[in-house]
C-alpha cells in the first residue's frame, strides 16, 4: 500500500517506466492510487448524481417536446405516464433559426453579451478606481472600506427589494428627479430603463467584490518598484500603468474571468427586479427560467435547450479567455 | 503643498552636493503622502461611493419603521409616525420563524456536508495526481460555470421522480452540487500549501492515510476550512432560483422565497417586506463582516492558483 506523493518529487510524465500491461496497470493503479480515489469518491458521487446525470438527461430532454403537460406526473392518487417523443434537434434549430428567433433568443442574446459586458467593465473600473483611493494613506480608509463592502455584505434578495422600493413610480429616485426637474423614467416598466436599471442595481452589489480583491492585489505589489520607477523619473500615470497595472495582471485576470461567469449567469437581481413582467429586460439565464417555470405550460424541452447553449457558450468563451490569458506565458492551466 | 519638507537622507545612498542641491530645488513628497488638494478630492470621491453603497440599505431600513404599506411613496411621513410594529407584527403573524428554520436547516446542512466533501476531495487533488486528474480538474472548473437554467428543468424532473420536491434533503443535495466544485478548488490551493513533509512524518510514525489526512492536515487546515464554510453558508443563504422552484409549501419557504411573498398581484405588504428583509439582514451582514478579511483572500487565492 504506497501512496503517491509524487507532486514532491516533482516527476514528469516522460521519465517512466514501460507500461505493463493493461490488467497490471489497472492494479498497480489501484494500489497506488486507491486511497486517492476513496477520498474523491463522494465527491465523485455526488458531481455524478446531481450534475452529469441531470445533464445528460437535460440534454436528453432538449432532444424530446417534453413540457409540462406530457411529462409523467401524479395528481392525487392518479399516476400519468410520459408521453412526450423524441424530436430530434428541432428544439435548437426553432430557437436558433426558426419564426420569431431573434425576438425569442437573439435579442436575448445580444442584450445579454451588452449586459455582461457593460456590467464587468463598470465593475472593474470602479472597483480599481476605489481599490486605488483606498490603497492611499487616508485618514479613516477602515471606515470607508467596512462601509463599501456593505452591497456584498448584505443578501442580494433583500438589497433587490430595497432598490425596487426606490425605483418605484412613487420611489426616492423619481421623487428626487422631480425636485431637479429632471425627466423622470418610469424604471420598472419601460424597456430600456428596465435594462439601465438592472445594470445600475448589478453593479451596485458587485463593485466590492472586485474592490476587494483588487485591493488585496495591490497590497501585494513591491513598494521596491515604485521606488525604483520614481528614482527613473516616472510619472503617476507611467507607474500606474508599468507597475500597478503588470503587478495587478494575475488578480485581475481571475476577477475578471469570475465577474464575467457571475455576471452571465446572474440570476436573482434581473428575477427579483422585474419577476414575470419584463420580457424585454430577460437575459438568457432568466428567459430559460420563464420558459420552464414561469409560464404555463411550462415548456421544460426549450428551457433546457437554452441551458445547454447558455453552457456551450460559456465553455467556448472560457476556453478562448484561458488560450489568450497563456499566450506570453506556459501558466500550469487546464 | 511647497512646503519644502526636508528630505530624508537615506544611509547608503551617497551623499554628493548634488543630490542635496537637486532635492532643495523640487519640493520631495515621502512616497503614500499625497498633497492636500488630491487628499480631498480622494476623500470626496470616497465619501460619494459610501453614500451610495449606504443609501439603500438605509433607506430600507428607514421605511421598514413606517406602519402603513404605502408610506414608501410618501417617505417624509414616516418620520412622525416611526413604530415598530412592522417588526413586531413579522415576528408575531408571518411564518417568519418557518422560513427561519428552513434557511437554518438548509443553509447549515449544506455547509456541513459540502465542506466535508470538498476537504477530502481536495486533499486527494492537491496531494495526488491520479490517472484522470486532469479531467477531473476540468469537470470541476466546468461545473462552476453552469448557468442554473442548465440544472433546473433535469433536477426538477429528477428530484419529484425520488419524492424529494419540497424536502430540506433535496434543496441541500441540490446547494452541494453549486458549492463543492468550487469549494474543492479553494481546498486544493489551501492544502497546496501545508508541506509535503507533514504528510510522510504522520506515514512514518505509522498513520493510516485518512488519519494522516484527520489528524494532522485537517487541524491545520482550519482556515481553509472555514473559509470554504463561509462561502458555502453565504451562497446556500443568498440563493434565490432553486429555493424558489423547489420549496413548494410556504412553511418550507427559505428568506428568499418568503421575502418575495409579501408583494404578489392582489396585495403588496410593503412595509411588512422591508421589515422582513432588515431582520433578515442584520445577522447575515454582521456574521459577513467578521469573516469578510478571510473570504477575499481565499477567494482569490484559490482562483489564482492553477
Amino acid at each position: 500500500m504506497t501512496v503517491a506523493i509524487d507532486r514532491a518529487t516533482g516527476k514528469r510524465h516522460g521519465d517512466r517506466a514501460p507500461r505493463p500491461g493493461l490488467g497490471g496497470r489497472f492494479k498497480r493503479s489501484y494500489q497506488k492510487y486507491w486511497y486517492a480515489y476513496a477520498m474523491i469518491a463522494p465527491v465523485i458521487i455526488v458531481l455524478g448524481a446531481l450534475v452529469l446525470y441531470p445533464l445528460v438527461y437535460g440534454l436528453y430532454l432538449t432532444l424530446t417536446d417534453a413540457n409540462s403537460l406530457n411529462t409523467a406526473r401524479t395528481i392525487g392518487v392518479n399516476h400519468i405516464d410520459a408521453t412526450y417523443k423524441f424530436i430530434g434537434l428541432d428544439n435548437y434549430k426553432d430557437i436558433l433559426f426558426g419564426p420569431t428567433a431573434y425576438d425569442r433568443f437573439w435579442s436575448h442574446f445580444i442584450w445579454t453579451i451588452v449586459w455582461t459586458a457593460v456590467c464587468v467593465t463598470l465593475h472593474y473600473t470602479i472597483g480599481l478606481g476605489l481599490a486605488l483611493l483606498l490603497n492611499q494613506k487616508l485618514r479613516g480608509r477602515t471606515l470607508y472600506r467596512l462601509i463599501l463592502i456593505l452591497p456584498w455584505a448584505v443578501p442580494t434578495f433583500v438589497t433587490v427589494f430595497g432598490w425596487r422600493f426606490m425605483l418605484a413610480d412613487g420611489g426616492i429616485i423619481n421623487t428626487v428627479l422631480h425636485a431637479l426637474h429632471l425627466p423622470q423614467p418610469s424604471w420598472l416598466e419601460d424597456t430600456f430603463w428596465q435594462r439601465f436599471a438592472a445594470i445600475m442595481v448589478n453593479t451596485w452589489c458587485g463593485v466590492p467584490f472586485m474592490m476587494l480583491s483588487l485591493l488585496g492585489g495591490l497590497q501585494a505589489i513591491d513598494s521596491s518598484l515604485y521606488e525604483a520607477a520614481e528614482m527613473d523619473g516616472a510619472s503617476s500615470w507611467q507607474r500606474f500603468r508599468y507597475v500597478t497595472l503588470p503587478g495587478l495582471r494575475s488578480v485581475s485576470s481571475t476577477v475578471v474571468l469570475l465577474g464575467i461567469i457571475w455576471t452571465f449567469n446572474q440570476f436573482a437581481i434581473i428575477f427579483l427586479l422585474f419577476g414575470n413582467t419584463a420580457p424585454d429586460a430577460q437575459i438568457l439565464v432568466t428567459w430559460a427560467y420563464y420558459l420552464g417555470f414561469g409560464q404555463q405550460p411550462r415548456d421544460f424541452a426549450q428551457s433546457a435547450t437554452y441551458g445547454i447553449l447558455l453552457l456551450a457558450i460559456l465553455i467556448v468563451f472560457t476556453s478562448f479567455y484561458r488560450r489568450w490569458l497563456n499566450r506570453n506565458e506556459q501558466q500550469l492551466a487546464i | 503643498m511647497s512646503t519644502a519638507t526636508p528630505p530624508e537622507i537615506k544611509s547608503g545612498r551617497p551623499v554628493t552636493p548634488q543630490v542635496l542641491a537637486n532635492s532643495r530645488l523640487r519640493p520631495v513628497r515621502r512616497r503614500g503622502n499625497s498633497s492636500s488638494t488630491a487628499r480631498l478630492v480622494s476623500h470626496g470621491i470616497l465619501i460619494v461611493a459610501s453614500l451610495i453603497a449606504l443609501f439603500p440599505v438605509a433607506w430600507l431600513v428607514y421605511l421598514s419603521l413606517g406602519p402603513d404599506k404605502d408610506d414608501y411613496l410618501h417617505p417624509g411621513g414616516i418620520w412622525g409616525k416611526m413604530s415598530l410594529t412592522n417588526y413586531s407584527f413579522v415576528l408575531e403573524h408571518t411564518q417568519f420563524f418557518d422560513w427561519l428554520l428552513t434557511t437554518a436547516v438548509v443553509t447549515l446542512g449544506t455547509t456541513l456536508i459540502g465542506v466535508l466533501i470538498s476537504a477530502t476531495t481536495g486533499y486527494a487533488v492537491s496531494r495526488m495526481r491520479f490517472p484522470g486528474y486532469k479531467k477531473f480538474m476540468w469537470v470541476l472548473l466546468v461545473t462552476q460555470m453552469f448557468p442554473v437554467a442548465v440544472l433546473m428543468v433535469p433536477m426538477y424532473q429528477i428530484l419529484s421522480d425520488l419524492q424529494l420536491i419540497d424536502t430540506y434533503l433535496g434543496l441541500i443535495l441540490v446547494y452541494c452540487s453549486t458549492v463543492v466544485p468550487y469549494c474543492a478548488w479553494l481546498m486544493k490551493g489551501y492544502f497546496d500549501t501545508i508541506p509535503f513533509e507533514i504528510d510522510e512524518a504522520g506515514r512514518v510514525d505509522g498513520l493510516s492515510p485518512f488519519g494522516t489526512f484527520a489528524r494532522l492536515i485537517i487541524p491545520l487546515a482550519k482556515p481553509g476550512l472555514a473559509v470554504a464554510a463561509f462561502y458555502t453558508f453565504l451562497t446556500a443563504f443568498g440563493e434565490v432560483a432553486f429555493a424558489s422552484t423547489f420549496m413548494l409549501s410556504d412553511t418550507k419557504y427559505t428568506f428568499a422565497v418568503g421575502l418575495q411573498t409579501f408583494v404578489s398581484e392582489h396585495d403588496a405588504q410593503r412595509n411588512l417586506m422591508a421589515a422582513t428583509a432588515v431582520l433578515i439582514a442584520i445577522p447575515v451582514s454582521a456574521f459577513f463582516y467578521l469573516v469578510q478579511k478571510n473570504l477575499v483572500t481565499g477567494l482569490t487565492a484559490g482562483g489564482t492558483k492553477g
